[in-house]
């Protein structure tokens, strides 16, 4: 049935929450990535049948069941709640219930006690030195976080075009099609002081207006969805949580900026959320919210989707449009810029998933609202990804501004294994470290990038006391010369380079001039690159050296890796005053490197030892040691 | 307008307005400083890819002159420590994994990664190559491709892309293992490569050079049992200056006839003499053509690429191109003719070989196809370009300058100016004109020159009235994307035509892959030498030739010309 005026759509809303208010209870089992690689689609279905078998009235989705208004509890998928390491996981409404790490065998006792009682199953909640936390709110991991974005992500079945709209959804397009012009939506997105959350961040206004005021009959709405960070997942849990709320938001700068068409550029690696999408799209076209004339407006717009084959620089503009337009993706030189000449050489308004995500709710509360959150200048939350050593990993979101400290030891409820904090990756492969000294710098575009590093996409990696910072160094080199599109020399040629030597100084093999050269190279890519992916290809390397110069010198000089990473600069012998003679390391090495009498100390050929470290597991007495 | 501070930037300090240019490069450029490049070309997108091109404004940023646009009041410097130090890590990079056998490579006098590196003098390379796995691609007639020696500026990629439009190779792969292959990395020969070598003329290096043929011709020269005939397409004589420090565009006939003498051929003769038989066939064709409305518009197949192009992409047009041999077969065919003749006469045993010198690389290709074979052996057995004759000279020892001029043999020492004028964009078009209207006088000669035909545009038209309520519409493209757009706009009846002239060489052949590569002002002088050629000829139109006139009377007479002069 097509929504055809605005009556109608809020009708339609109308009806949509009594249904949804008919369900006395909501399961949200957690269709994210993350949980479904963990099996909760199985315990979603095996959910339904212990239900159903108990005859309980189960509601699948508000889209087809007719469920007419009687009591039921609703099953659904719900997008990603971002605590990935409890997955997979579920939210019982009403009661807030949160339940971690479910296997299919729990589903009976969660029937029983919570979907048909009102009973906690205790095992299955969150606790945390001693406490136990059966509200998810409740939950340190969450109750630390500020969720305006993410906010529906986990709470809202992400297959429901009726539940988002229930919800408020499509409340700021209607708003901005009869309460607005496009004059206004432009001014409030300016206003709002939004900025890109793709990693540049540049203001969203500036871009919006730069997109009005071209003159041209075609223009294009398009979302890059080229999430590549290593780590980093925030845009993918929104497309798959949230779909309808970045639909929303590209449709509204479809509206403002005289776009009737919009590309979603989605990497093929994310096939749920391509799934997610395409079914929300195919939704809101068959309720008109796509297409013609939308709410019988003179608006009239239309998605698509691209799929990427997953090259990280395709996230940047101008290799993106190229990629949707069927070629190589390759950054070329600007200008022209997207703004002007972008997607098939018409005026494009491009940002990411978060930035679209931020714009229903930046039109429904007004810029004033939205400027209370986080600084003035870079107003707003973040969605991080948090990984590394850290004791709580997975998606957040907290207000810009917000520190290190906080995020790590609040949020992420500090370093795993009780270790010490080291560092901070943040930004992805384009970004770099802070360290210890930055803990209490509030995470927001002006700040990091005094620091030397950028926020980026949001990728947050954590890193403890035993982290190899030159090695670290190597791994986002390796990943930005394997992504480099190969176009212009430094980029290509430089961080090929620039990787050798890093190889070259973790196998023990670097000399002090070597530094000079990383030096050297680092300089001459980030001024000359012609992409800001070259451009900013060195900065972990150049961060790293810049706060872990002696670890590097270690390497060089002492041949020596504090961390022990460093396989190569690794050697394992036998204390022969601990060994007991009992042959159990020879049996084990793969390499047939240790030998001896049976009864007395064994001998390591460091020749042909390869380090694997399977004797030292086998070992009883703790004989065999690292130097 | 704007006040002279309002058009003004400065470079190095000094003044210079702007004027247009469309990126700060130009400008530099015009202020007399050659900034260095190895990937721009302003007939091509701006690529911006060798990043050797970048400057310095005052607040210390960075950016690459060939991508970036002059504005009023912007101060950049051109030789900054920073920009120099840059320039040198660059060319080192490049210089790291790449075949650095620069004494023996084809390129070696005017390779222009050699060139910048002696000027900012890299005396050490600290890297170690990586990819360097000795491969080349000999599988094509005309092209060599020897990776080894890429530098991935992408002009190849381009120029066979932009300007025509066959995109036989492309990247592949990303980041170091970044190549530019064809599709699959199939040999160039099984691609749909059209061998118009544009691709070796802008690379910069030596990883696309034009296979040669000089060996095997200095082999055919030294064996005394065989007459070597040499035919000068129209186009080598005013390039050829170029290897030898000539005036740019000047014409060299004469000189060139005397050192192919001295090189060692038996008879040399001039191609523009065949181009005169195949306006005269060509002309007939047309009108039949004409009167009967069959297969229009006829389309021009004196160049092989275009030739080659409509083969792979139309197979459709084969009936409108016409059935004419090039100019080079149909003298080939002649010339093997008359040989055959002339041994029969006099019961010799020697051979006659007959070898064209052409400003093409794809005659390289044309010579081997069955269709302009004469009696099952090739017509002409070896195409070599103009730059290889150039080598042959210098390795001979001759000094090209002090040759005295010497003229053309006979019996076909005699080509029109129409004949001559083929080598150009538009040439062949008034060869023909000359040659369906009218008398050959001055004004009506004029009048031919000022319809429009002449002139280096890409895509030109004429209108030739025939009658009160009759008009000849005519378009003449050279470069085959422009041919491509032509041919759609035909297609969707956006446009009509009688007769198109086709070239695959932006200017023609004159700007050939084979050539001394020309930048653009070149061209125009080398087409100014190639009209003065014409206007200097006694002889102005193809029917007048008295050679012309002799041949149809004698071997080219009745079914004979057609055996000769067609390939279907």
């Amino acid at each position: 049935m097509k929504i055809t005026n605005r009556a109608e759509l809020i009708k339609c809303r109308e009806d949509a929450l009594a249904l949804l208010k008919s369900q006395t209870k909501k399961i949200y089992v957690c269709g994210g990535t993350g949980c479904v690689a963990g099996g909760s689609m199985e315990i979603y279905e095996e959910l339904k049948r212990i239900a159903e078998e108990k005859g309980l009235a189960c509601q699948i989705s508000i889209e087809e069941d007719a469920c007419g208004g009687e009591e039921g509890i609703g099953f659904k998928k719900s997008g990603c709640h971002g605590f990935c390491e409890m997955g997979p996981v579920l939210r019982i409404e009403p009661a807030k219930l949160f339940y971690l790490k479910v296997k299919p065998e729990d589903c009976e006792e969660i029937v029983t006690k919570s979907i048909a009682g009102d009973e906690v199953v205790d095992r299955l909640i969150y606790s945390r030195d001693d406490i136990k936390y059966p509200v998810q709110e409740e939950i340190p991991f969450y109750k630390h976080q500020t969720r305006i974005v993410l906010e529906d992500c986990g709470q809202i079945d992400a297959e429901s075009v009726r539940e988002y709209i229930a919800y408020g959804g499509y409340s700021s397009l209607e708003k901005c099609l009869f309460d607005m012009n496009r004059d206004d939506i432009v001014k409030t997105i300016s206003d709002s002081n939004l900025r890109g959350r793709g990693g540049g961040g540049f203001p969203a206004g500036r871009k919006w207006t730069q997109v009005k005021a071209q003159k041209s009959d075609i223009k294009y709405v398009v979302c890059n969805g080229d999430e590549g960070d290593p780590g980093a997942f925030m845009d993918r849990s929104i497309m798959e949580g949230d779909p309808h709320k970045m639909l929303e938001g590209m449709m509204i700068a479809g509206y403002a900026s005289g776009a009737s068409e919009g590309y979603i550029y989605v990497r093929a690696e994310y096939p749920l959320a391509v799934e997610r999408l395409e079914k929300a799209i195919a939704q809101a076209r068959e309720i008109g919210l796509l297409g013609e004339n939308i709410l019988g407006t003179d608006f009239c717009f239309d998605l698509k989707i691209v799929k990427g084959a997953g090259a990280f620089v395709c996230g940047e503009g101008s290799a993106l449009t190229t990629s949707i337009e069927g070629y190589r993706g390759m950054p070329r030189v600007k200008p022209p810029r997207t703004v002007e000449q972008g997607l098939f050489g018409k005026p494009t308004l491009l940002n990411n998933v978060e930035t679209f995500a931020n714009v229903p709710i930046i039109i429904e509360k007004g810029a004033d609202w939205y400027k209370t959150i986080g600084p003035e200048k870079s107003p707003g939350t973040k969605a991080f990804a948090l990984t590394g050593n850290i004791v709580n990993t997975g998606l957040i979101e907290v207000p810009m501004g917000t520190t290190l400290r906080q995020v790590i030891y609040d949020i992420g409820g500090g370093i795993r294994g009780g270790k010490k904090f080291k560092a901070v990756q943040i930004g992805g492969p384009s970004g770099g470290c802070l360290t210890e000294e930055h803990l209490d710098l509030p995470l927001d575009f002006d700040s990091l990038k005094k620091a030397g590093a950028m926020i980026g996409s949001g990728g947050l990696v954590v890193m403890d006391e035993d982290t190899c910072m030159v090695e670290v160094a190597r791994f986002f080199m390796n990943f930005t010369q394997n992504e480099s599109c190969g176009k212009c020399v430094p980029c290509r040629e430089g961080t090929r380079r620039m990787l050798d030597i890093l190889e070259k100084i973790v196998a023990g093999n670097g000399e002090m001039s070597d530094l000079e050269v990383l030096e050297q190279l680092a300089d001459t890519i980030t001024a000359t690159a012609l992409c800001g992916l070259g451009k900013t290809a060195a900065n972990p390397v150049v961060s790293t050296l810049k706060y872990f110069r002696d670890e590097y010198i270690e390497h060089i000089v002492d041949k020596k890796c504090r961390t022990g990473n460093c396989q190569a600069l690794k050697t394992i012998y036998i204390d022969a005053d601990a060994c007991k003679g009992c042959s159990l390391c020879s049996r084990v090495c793969p390499v047939d490197a240790i030998s001896g009498k049976v009864k007395e100390p064994f001998v390591i050929d460091s020749s042909k030892c390869i380090k694997c470290g399977a004797c030292m597991e086998k070992c009883k007495f703790n004989a065999i040691k690292e130097a | 307008m704007n006040t002279i501070k309002q058009r003004t930037m400065t470079v190095n300090g000094m003044p210079v307005l702007i004027e247009g240019e469309k990126n700060l490069l130009e400008l530099i450029r015009k202020a007399g400083f050659d900034m260095p490049t190895l990937c721009y070309h302003s007939k091509l997108s701006t690529y911006g890819a060798c990043r050797m091109c970048v400057v310095e404004d005052k607040r210390g940023e960075i950016m690459a002159s060939c991508s970036t646009p002059p504005r009023a009041g912007m101060e950049i410097k051109t030789n900054t420590p920073r920009l120099r130090e840059y320039r040198k890590m660059i060319l080192e990079l490049m210089l790291a994994d790449h075949n650095r056998d620069c004494i023996t490579c084809e390129k070696r006098n005017n390779c222009q990664l050699k060139e910048l590196a002696e000027r900012f003098g890299i005396d050490d390379v600290r890297f170690e190559t990586y990819s360097l796995d000795g491969t080349k691609d000999h599988s094509s007639p005309a092209i060599i491709r020897h990776p080894d020696k890429c530098i991935l500026c992408g002009d190849c990629v381009r120029v066979c892309d932009e300007i025509q439009r066959v995109g036989a190779i492309d990247f592949v792969h990303r980041g170091s293992r970044m190549e530019v292959m064809p599709a699959f990395n199939m040999p160039l020969a099984e691609t749909k490569c059209v061998n118009c070598g544009q691709c070796a003329a802008v690379c910069p290096t030596g990883a696309i050079t034009i296979k040669s043929n000089i060996a095997e011709l200095w082999e055919m020269l030294a064996d005394d049992n065989t007459i070597v005939q040499a035919q000068i397409a129209p186009a080598v004589r005013v390039a050829l200056g170029d290897e030898f420090n000539f005036e740019k565009g000047e014409n060299v006939m004469g000189k060139m006839v005397a050192a192919l003498r001295m090189l060692g051929f038996d008879d040399v003769y001039d191609t523009s003499t065949a181009a005169d038989l195949t306006v005269i066939e060509e002309s007939k064709e047309f009108i039949e053509r004409y009167s009967s409305g069959e297969n229009l518009p006829l389309f021009t197949s004196c160049c092989p690429a275009w030739f080659r192009y409509a083969e792979n992409y139309h197979p459709e047009l084969m009936d409108n191109i016409s059935s004419c041999k090039s100019p080079m077969e149909m003298f080939g065919a002649v010339l093997k003719e008359k040989a055959k003749k002339d041994a029969e006469e006099s019961k010799s045993k020697k051979k006659t070989k007959v070898v064209a010198i052409m400003p093409c690389t794809a005659k390289k290709s044309e010579v081997l196809q069955e269709r302009y074979h004469y009696e099952g052996e090739p017509a002409v057995d070896l195409s070599i370009t103009t730059q290889e004759l150039a080598t042959m000279i210098r390795e001979t020892g001759l000094n090209f300058a002090d040759l005295q001029p010497e003229p053309i043999d006979m019996p076909f020492g005699i080509a029109s100016g129409a004949g001559v004028i083929f080598g150009l964009t538009g040439g062949v078009t008034e060869a023909v004109i000359r040659h369906v209207i009218g008398p050959e006088d001055r004004n009506t000669l004029a009048e031919i020159a000022f319809t429009g035909v002449r002139g280096l545009e890409g895509v030109k038209e004429v209108k030739l009235p025939l009658s009160e309520d009759k008009e000849l519409s005519i378009a003449i493209v050279s470069g085959l994307r422009n041919a491509e757009e032509l041919i759609q706009a035909i297609k969707k009846g956006e446009a009509h035509y009688d007769f198109v002239e086709v070239m695959a060489c932006k200017g023609g052949c004159i700007a050939g892959a084979g050539q001394p590569f020309v930048e653009d002002r070149a061209r125009a002088e080398r087409s100014e030498g190639m009209y003065e050629a014409d206007r200097m000829s006694n002889v102005r139109t193809s029917k007048s030739n008295p050679i012309t006139d002799a041949l149809y009377r004698t071997m080219l007479s009745g079914h004979n010309a057609h055996r000769l002069l067609h390939y279907k």
